[in-house]
C-alpha cells in the first residue's frame, strides 16, 4: 500500500468512526485505535498520538454547539479539569514507559465496559439528599434549562468525583480517548450532575484534558503528521455530519449495534495485548 | 443576588467568546492540516506506507521550533505538523481566556484552579520533551 491509498483509506475509516461516534454520543476515539490497531496495523503508539489529536478536534468543534444551549457548567468544568490534565500528564508519561501489549489489554478492559454502558439508557440521578457543602464553597451548584423553565441541581461527593476524574484523565492520556466511560462514573453516579449538564460540560472538558497529554506525545515522537491528518481531517468531517443528521435519526438501535461493535473490538485488543499480537 | 447576576452574565458573555475562539481555531488548524497533507501527497503519495514498525519523529517534527522552521521551508509534513500545533494550542488560549473570565468577577478561587490548569498544559506543550 502507497501513501495516497492508505491516507484515503485511514481517512475513510476515520469518517465512518466520527460519524457513528456523533450518532451515537459515544465519540469517534473510543473505535479509531482498534480500527488503526487491528485493521491498519499501525503501531499503538503512532495510534494514541492520531486519537488524541482528533479527540482535540471532535471536542472543540462540539463545544461551540453546547456552549450556546446554557447546559455546560463552567465551574464544574474547571475544577475537574485539574484533576483530568494532572492524570492526563500521568498517562502520557505511563505510555512511554509500558509495553504495547500493555496498553492493548487496558484499552481492551476499557472498551467492554465502555459498551456495556452505552447500551443502557441513561438516567438522571435522584434529586440528592444533601449538597455538598464543598460544592456550595467552589460555587458549582447551578441552574439548566428544562421543559418546565429553569431547573436547579446540586452537586454531591466532590472529593470522589475529583478522584475519579484523575483517572479518566490518566487512562485519556495513556489510551488517546475521552474517557467517557469514567465520566459517566464520575460526574453522573458520583456527583450526582444531571446528565445533559454533565454531558456537555464533559464534552467542553475533553479537549483540554487531550491537550495535556497531546504535548507530551508530540515531544517525544508519538505524533506522525502522515497518519494524524487523514485521521484528524476524517474524524472532524464525520462529527460534523453525524452532529448535523442527529437531530432527525432514531438511535436507539443504532447505539445497540454499536455498544457491540466496541466490546467486539475490546475482547479483540485484550486477546492481542495478552498474546503479544500488539 | 446582585453578585449572581454579574456573574451569570460574565459567564454568558466568556461562553460566546470561548465559542468563537474554538471554532476559529478548529477551523483554521484544519484547513492548514489540509494544505500540508496535499503537499505531502503530491511529493511523496507514491511511497509505500509503513506505519506498523514504530521508529519515532525525528527532532524537527517534535520541537516547537523544529516544526516552525521544517514547516516555513515548505515542507509537507512540517506544515500538517504545524497544523496540529495549532489544533493543541486551541484548548490552551481557552483556558488562558478563561483565566481572564474569573478575573474580571474578582473570582480567586478560580483563577488559581484555571491557572494550575494552564501550567500543566504549558508545561507538556514546552517542557516535557527533556525532562525525562
Amino acid at each position: 500500500m502507497n501513501n495516497l491509498e492508505f491516507t484515503v483509506l485511514v481517512g475513510l475509516g476515520s469518517f465512518m468512526a466520527g460519524f457513528l461516534g456523533a450518532l451515537t454520543g459515544l465519540g469517534g476515539g473510543v473505535v479509531l485505535v482498534p480500527l488503526l490497531a487491528l485493521v491498519f496495523k499501525v503501531d499503538i503508539r503512532y495510534a494514541v498520538g492520531a486519537s488524541l489529536v482528533s479527540v482535540i478536534a471532535t471536542s472543540s468543534g462540539a463545544a461551540v454547539a453546547y456552549l450556546k444551549d446554557g447546559f455546560s457548567n463552567i465551574r464544574i468544568g474547571m475544577f475537574l479539569e485539574v484533576a483530568t490534565t494532572v492524570g492526563a500528564l500521568f498517562g502520557a508519561f505511563l505510555a512511554t514507559k509500558v509495553s504495547t501489549s500493555a496498553i492493548g489489554a487496558v484499552f481492551g478492559i476499557v472498551l467492554i465496559y465502555s459498551g456495556y454502558l452505552s447500551s443502557r439508557t441513561p438516567v438522571d440521578p435522584p434529586p440528592g439528599e444533601q449538597p455538598d457543602p464543598l460544592a456550595t464553597r467552589l460555587g458549582m451548584n447551578g441552574v439548566y434549562p428544562s421543559l418546565n423553565g429553569p431547573k436547579s441541581y446540586f452537586v454531591h461527593r466532590v472529593p470522589l468525583g475529583f478522584g475519579l476524574m484523575f483517572g479518566a484523565g490518566g487512562l485519556s492520556g495513556l489510551l488517546g480517548i475521552g474517557s467517557g466511560a469514567v465520566k459517566v462514573l464520575a460526574m453522573d453516579h458520583a456527583m450526582g450532575i444531571p446528565f445533559k449538564v454533565s454531558t456537555t460540560t464533559s464534552n467542553f472538558m475533553i479537549g483540554v484534558t487531550a491537550a495535556a497529554s497531546a504535548g507530551v506525545y508530540l515531544n517525544r515522537g508519538y505524533v506522525d503528521p502522515g497518519l494524524a491528518m487523514p485521521v484528524m481531517l476524517g474524524v472532524l468531517a464525520g462529527s460534523m455530519l453525524g452532529a448535523h443528521i442527529l437531530v432527525k435519526a432514531e438511535t436507539k438501535v443504532l447505539r445497540l449495534v454499536f455498544s457491540i461493535v466496541i466490546a467486539v473490538l475490546g475482547a479483540e485488543m485484550l486477546y492481542k495485548g495478552f498474546t503479544g499480537g500488539i | 443576588m446582585a453578585r449572581t447576576g454579574i456573574r451569570a452574565f460574565t459567564d454568558q458573555k466568556l461562553e460566546n467568546m470561548v465559542g468563537n475562539l474554538l471554532r476559529a481555531g478548529v477551523s483554521l488548524s484544519a484547513l492548514v492540516v489540509l494544505f500540508g497533507g496535499m503537499i505531502y501527497l503530491a511529493r511523496h503519495g507514491r511511497e509505500p506506507a509503513s506505519y506498523n514498525v514504530f521508529r519515532g519523529e525525528p527532532s524537527d517534527l517534535k520541537s516547537l521550533s523544529g516544526i516552525i522552521r521544517f514547516a516555513f521551508g515548505f515542507h509537507g509534513r512540517g506544515i500538517i505538523q504545524l497544523g496540529l500545533l495549532l489544533l493543541i494550542a486551541t484548548p490552551v488560549a481557552r483556558v488562558a481566556l478563561a483565566i481572564w473570565g474569573f478575573a474580571e468577577e474578582h473570582d480567586r478561587m478560580y483563577m488559581v484552579f484555571t491557572g494550575i490548569v494552564l501550567i500543566v498544559l504549558l508545561y507538556s506543550l514546552l517542557g516535557s520533551g527533556s525532562a525525562f
